[in-house]
């Protein structure tokens, strides 16, 4: 094609892609400076929706901060607000009935498939297919359908309480999880047989953007982009938290390195999350979510405390800081995305736009998360 | 050469599979519903904003205890209330429910020990101005009495 620009071979120009642009899932800014269709050098700009959630964690009281935490990530809220409630628990000795417990897994499992659905379909469509969007939302719907006859809210859930839970479970819910579980597996296969061997998907995946262990380590990568460098870090099995202990699940492991890897690591980790509801709706024991001595401030004694868990997104680490006050004197959130994110500037050059975008997408960046 | 043959060979493959998917998605039941001419009913829980319940004789379950604004962390209850005269209890005399600051936590009507306070099941709230969104509950209350 005859262009009216000559390029030198060391003249470049800088592309803005975002703050608003589908790619990017949200309100990022990538400033790339090109030569022709290949990245010399990439930036990440973020900061654009801060809201302040840390010094909100600051001013607000315990019980008030709970549902911050679903504004964090709203793909997938549950674990977030897991890490919260584990955290005070901890820190003010509050004992968790165990079906509280259960109920708290199942819940987490299963917005993680809702959220890993949501991403497998916003993936695909970065990559130019529109349909398996349509039918991973229409898969995710049952689940937001059944999270919200519990919950009360499809995204931004305010569920989980200090001690233990806002409402039980009933048998609706039961027989409608136990009916989704067949189903799902049934839709991945489908997934699998449209997309996994789709040609088009494979050249535009198998092999690019290699993150090697090291660059996986430099910037403190978790989740499906450590997994699918041949990290095995997951912090349900490596730090077991909550009543994870007692399921019997993998933790899906690739060694490719590309972004292919990342993919089948968290299609896998669907699979592996279901495992666990089915196991979790098995074990589930009769009795109280909330337990009977509850204090009726929280006010966790002066000291430091930390609790990691495993998110949709990676390691989400939460770290308090008491006086021994009603408001927390630190509050500092570790999102996985932040760091999963940073790996960009430096593995994307060299690389051709078009390749990048597609990295960028098997990242899974929620925007919201990292600008928290 | 062998591998330009065998790409188009799986390519086609592809496609006969992706073709097949929507064929057999074309004939699967619809699952959507055509919004606003069809409505979806609310589950039991679901939490729309905030309204007041009514006791036998219509009037507010509120003892105006104030629990519910000390509860909320967004600052968007305010509630006032008088001791009418020879009355024992306080009387609610005014609720504004600021709903743009609301984010439907839960935390007042978890707070509230006199079952006055519950979830209303509307959705349907679109305005352009600001004002709308305010509400004034105890009027919401009179007017759903009538």
């Amino acid at each position: 094609m005859n262009s009216p620009i000559k390029l030198q071979p060391d003249e470049t120009f800088i592309l803005n892609v975002g703050p608003q642009h589908p790619a990017t899932h949200g309100v990022l800014r990538v400033k790339m400076e090109m030569n022709g269709e290949y990245i010399v050098n990439a930036e990440t700009v973020i900061g654009y929706i801060h809201r302040m959630h840390e010094k909100m964690g600051e001013v607000k009281t315990y019980p008030q901060f709970l549902m911050n935490l679903s504004r964090m990530d709203y793909l997938g809220a549950l674990g977030y607000s897991h890490g919260h409630v584990l955290l005070i628990e901890k820190a003010s000795g509050i004992e968790v009935p165990e079906r509280a417990e259960y109920i708290r897994a199942i819940m987490v499992e299963l917005n993680r498939v809702a959220s890993h659905l949501f991403w497998f379909g916003a993936f695909v469509m970065d990559l130019g297919g529109f349909s398996p969007l349509m039918y991973a939302l229409q898969d995710r719907e049952y689940i937001l359908d059944m999270l919200e006859a519990v919950t009360g809210s499809r995204l931004t859930y305010c569920y989980f309480r200090f001690g233990g839970l806002y409402n039980d479970i009933d048998d609706d819910f039961i027989s409608a999880a136990r009916r989704f579980i067949p189903r799902m597996r049934k839709s991945l296969k489908k997934y699998h047989k449209l997309v996994t061997g789709n040609i088009i998907f494979h050249k535009r995946l198998e092999g690019i953007a290699p993150l090697s262990q090291e660059m996986c380590r430099k910037y403190g990568a978790s989740s499906a982009v450590a997994r699918g460098s041949g990290i095995n870090f997951d912090v349900r099995k490596n730090e077991p938290y909550s009543v994870y202990p007692e399921f019997d699940f993998d933790i899906p492991v690739f060694h490719e390195c590309d972004s292919l890897a990342r993919y089948k690591v968290r299609m896998e980790e669907i699979e592996q999350s279901l495992r666990i509801i089915e196991q979790g709706l098995d074990k589930l024991p009769d009795g109280p979510i909330m337990p009977e001595k509850k204090p009726k401030l929280i006010k966790p004694p002066p000291g430091d405390y930390y609790q990691a868990v495993e998110t949709a997104r990676g390691s989400f680490g939460i770290r308090l800081v008491s006086d021994g006050g009603k408001t927390p004197y630190r509050l500092k959130l570790r999102s996985p995305t932040y760091s999963n994110m940073h790996l960009f500037d430096e593995s994307c050059r060299g690389m051709m736009i078009m390749d990048a975008l597609a990295f960028m997408g098997s990242l899974d960046l929620v925007i919201p998360e990292i600008d928290r | 050469m062998i591998t330009y043959f065998t790409d188009i060979y799986h390519g086609l493959i592809s496609l006969f599979i992706g073709m097949g998917i929507t064929f057999k998605e074309f004939f699967s039941p619809t699952v959507t519903v055509s919004y606003p001419y069809e409505t979806l009913t609310m589950c039991d829980r679901y939490r729309g904003h905030t309204q007041l319940i009514a006791n036998e004789e219509g009037k507010p379950n509120c003892v105006v205890c104030g629990l519910c604004e000390k509860a909320c962390p967004s600052n968007c209850i305010s509630l006032a209330g008088e001791k009418p005269e020879g009355g024992k209890k306080k009387v609610l005399t005014k609720y504004i429910l600021d709903f743009t600051r609301c984010s439907l936590c839960g935390s007042c009507v978890e707070s509230c020990n006199f079952n006055a306070l519950e979830f209303s099941k509307e959705y349907n709230l679109a305005s352009t101005r600001k004002e709308d969104f305010i509400f004034d509950l105890l009027k919401r209350l009179e007017e759903k009495n009538k």
